[in-house]
Order: structure tokens, then sequence, then C-alpha cells
């Protein structure tokens, strides 16, 4: 579990973050959502420990991570597993290469057992014959996928994705959506993830925070979503004439 | 006040690129792959114009000798001081500066760009220990380059000259011989070893800090280049004053 209480940071004099608390539960998928410029990539980058903070805490299992000793933030990192928007694969290596980063860094494990591990996540995420493929090779869906299986191949407890979804088609999307919630469910990992997909919002929102202007205006789940009342939600989130019917129709089914 | 906070970013980049290896078995690939990238690819160039300007400098020096009181091995005795005490340590260097600087900028930016450094350091991985340390060790073999370096451009030199008809081998033998101060070549090398640092570090602080796309890129790129050069003339001039002045 993740705890943050009461987070503000700053660029300057532009103040983003101001004052988020919240927590984020083991084996549930957290959406945080909000339009752009509302805080998210930064609130994201403050949890993976890239953007110091002025005030606040972030707790990961009751350990504050602004009091951990250089030793203890490098073992908590190689607890993460991280997901970037552009998928972040190294392009000199194969993907094969890539997924065994984390283990060739951070494990003493032979190359047979490092291997027969890359074999299996390959295969978790529907890429068995990619080895030897370079990333460059591969399609935007192929990279998230490599992505994926880079950041869970050392068995994090803590799993971040940005914007996941973002340049694939709504097919694919879906398929990594469902990828990441079954990652979760399966390895009973806490997972974070930064979207603007509302799409993503409805399938595997278990428990969403929306941001705006650097506030929490609103958190819950995908279920509570479609009963708020809350205007700065159902504008975001129902912006669009479709999600506005499907909220209709929830409703009214509801009723 | 830019300028001033670069140099202190610059400064404190070169002592966080030492801390936190990264574990020997993964530093040994990264060493190898860059001693491979750096030093063995850039043989081929460095060979040719070396050869070719060692010529050059054979060429233009007969030509300027018209007095017939000034002795015929001067030739190979001008070739071989300008080549040593200058051609081979700066102005190779700044030829690397282009080619070798232009590679460390470009590649370390595009990995910033696309964020693979902030993935380095999700993973608890220091990302300046793991991109330039094996950069910085690669050049320490640039010695090795300017060696050949020396080596080419006084050969290419007495190619010229001799096949050129404007001296003889023997002229250009004894010129080579003639009031050599074994000093030069240790100057020469001190020079080439704080210029491989500048090539190192430069590059990679222009990449590291970038900001932007890809056309910030090559814009990083360009302003490596400049920078690494006048840092190379500068610390070349100071060199020279302090060692032979």
């Amino acid at each position: 579990m993740i705890e943050v209480k009461d987070l503000h940071k700053s660029f300057g004099d532009a103040h983003i973050l101001k004052g988020i608390s919240t927590t984020f539960e083991k084996g549930k998928t957290n959406l945080i959502i909000g339009q752009s410029g509302s805080g998210k990539t930064v609130f994201l980058k403050c949890l993976l420990g890239l953007f110091e903070y002025e005030k606040g805490t972030i707790a990961y299992e009751g350990n504050i991570m602004s009091e951990l000793t250089a030793n203890e933030k490098r073992d908590l990192r190689a607890q993460i597993g991280m997901v970037f928007q552009g998928s972040a694969l190294f392009d000199s290596m194969t993907i094969a290469e890539n997924v065994m980063f984390p283990l060739r860094m951070f494990t003493k494990q032979s190359k047979s057992e490092m291997k027969d591990r890359v074999d299996f996540v390959l295969k978790r995420v529907n890429l068995p014959d990619a080895h030897k493929k370079m990333p460059s090779e591969a399609s935007g869906g192929m990279q998230k996928r490599v992505a994926i299986a880079r950041a869970i191949v050392n068995n994090p407890k803590y799993l971040f994705c940005d914007e996941p979804n973002s340049g694939l088609d709504p097919k694919t999307a879906i398929v990594i959506d469902n990828l990441i919630q079954e990652i979760t469910d399966e390895y009973q990992i806490t997972t974070v993830i930064n979207s603007h997909d509302m799409n993503s919002v409805m399938e595997i929102g278990e428990k969403i925070i929306f941001l705006k202007d650097g506030y929490k205006e609103w958190e819950g789940s995908k279920d509570t979503i479609f009963k708020t009342d809350n205007d700065a939600v159902t504008n975001f989130v129902y912006s669009s004439n479709l999600f506005k019917k499907v909220r209709r129709m929830y409703i009214e089914e509801n009723q | 006040m830019k300028y001033l906070h670069n140099i202190g970013v610059y400064f404190l980049m070169i002592k966080d690129m030492f801390r936190k290896p990264t574990k020997w078995s993964v530093m040994r690939t990264l060493i190898l792959k860059d001693i491979d990238d750096l030093i063995i690819n850039s043989l081929g160039i460095v060979a040719f114009i070396s050869f070719f300007v060692g010529g050059v400098v054979a060429i233009q020096t007969s030509l300027n000798i018209s007095n017939p009181l000034i002795p015929k091995y001067l030739v190979g005795f001008a070739t071989r001081q300008s080549i040593i005490l200058e051609f081979a340590p700066t102005f190779i260097s700044i030829i690397m500066a282009g080619k070798v600087g232009s590679f460390i900028t470009s590649s370390i930016g595009t990995m910033r760009v696309t964020e693979q450094i902030d993935a380095l350091e999700v993973m608890g991985i220091n990302s300046l220990n793991y991109l330039v340390f094996p950069k910085f060790i690669a050049l320490s073999l640039y010695p090795f380059i300017i060696s050949i370096a020396m080596f080419l451009g006084v050969l290419g030199g007495l190619a010229a000259c001799v096949y050129g008809g404007y001296g003889t081998l023997e002229d250009y033998i004894e010129g080579i011989q003639t009031d050599f101060i074994p000093f030069h070549i240790i100057y020469a090398f001190i020079k080439t070893l704080v210029f491989a640092f500048l090539l190192a570090t430069i590059p990679s602080f222009y990449g590291y800090f970038m900001k932007g796309g890809a056309l910030e890129v090559g814009k990083a790129s360009t302003t490596s280049f400049v920078w690494t050069s006048v840092v190379i003339i500068l610390a070349n001039y100071f060199l020279t004053s302090l060692l032979l002045g």
C-alpha cells in the first residue's frame, strides 16, 4: 500500500500539487485522471521519487520515502516497475535484453535462470517469439507489452504506468488495460495508472482519483463515477456524447 | 549567470558520475561497446586525415623554403614538430569533437527525450555512472588514436616529400631525427588525456541535460561541438603555457 499525505510540489512560483492525500491499495488498479496541466505527471514522478517535494509524505508500506537512506531507496526502487508513455525501451538492446535488464542489474541469477524468467514474462504478455527483435522493429502495442514485461520481470510490488494507452488503437488499448489488470490481480501488485483514456476509467478503475488544478477534486471507483454529481468530474469524464449516453443508460438501468 | 550555473552543474555531473557504481558485469559490456563506438570506429577517419594533412604540411613547408641557406632536412623537422605538438593532439581532438562528441550528445539526448534515462533512474540506477563513466574509461584509450595520428602524419609527410619530388628520403629522415625532445611527446600525451576527458564529459553534459524533442537533440549536438572545441582550444593554450612556456 502507498499512502500519500498533504503532498505539495512547486516549480519556482508555480504551485503544482496543493496538498494531495490518498492511498493506493495492494492488488488494486488505481487510476489518476484529470485534464492536461492538472498535475498528474508531477504527482506520478513524486510517487516514483523522480521529483523532490516540499511538503507532505509518501509512505510505501509505512516507510516514509523522504526518510529512507540511499540504500533503502535503492531497495525500494528495485520493487517498482514502471511503464512509460513512450515505452522507454533501450533501443540499443533486443527485446529479450530489455526485459532481462532489471534481472542483470539487481539479481545474481544465472544466465539460464534469467533466460527462463524472460521467456515466462514474454509469454505472459503474449510475445513468445519476439526475443530477437529490436524495439524499432516492434509495433506500438508490442512495445507497450515489452515495457510491461520489463516492468514485471523482477516481481515488483508496485507498478506505475504513465498513459499506457496513448498512441494505441482502441482494440490494442483494451488488450493492454486487461493485461495490466490481470497482472495486478495475479501478483497482487499495487498498480497506479496515469490516464486520459475514459475506456480505461470505465474498464479497470478500481480506484479513481480526479485531479484538478493541483487539488484532489474527487475520489471513487468505476461504479461510483457514474453516479457522481461533481460537475468537474462529469464535465471531464462525460465530455463526449457517447459517454453522456452511456452514463444516462447506466443511471436509467439502475433506477 | 547561466554560464556559471552550467559550469556548476557540469562539475556536479562529474562528481555524480563516480557515485553509486553500476554492477561490474554490466559496466564491462558498456565499456567494451564504447571502446568500439568511440575509439575503434574513429581509427579510419583519423588515419585518413592524419596521413594527408602530414603530406600537406610537408609540401607547404617545402614550397616556402626558397632560401638555399636553409637546410633541406627542415621539411622533415617542421612536419614532425607540427604533427606531434599541435596537429595530432589538438586538431584531431577538434575533429573528434565533431565525430565522437556529436555521437555522444545525440545518443544520450535521444535517451533523455525518449524517457530511457528516466527509466534507468526509476530502476534505481545512477544514470550518469551508467551512461557517462564507460565513455570516460573508453576515451582514456584516446592517446592510442593520437599515437597513430602522429605516426601516419609523419609518414604522410615522408610520402608527399619523397614521391612528390620535394626532397630526398635521407633529408626527411634526418629532419625528423634532428633536435628531437622526448618531452614533446609527453607534453602531447598530457594534452591528449585532458582533451579525452573533455571529449567524454562536455558532450555528455549537453546530451544529459537537454530538454525538448528531436529538434533540440540536433541543437544540443551543435552546441556541444562548439563548446567542446572552445574548451579544447582554451585548455590547449593554458597547457602549452604551463608545460612549454
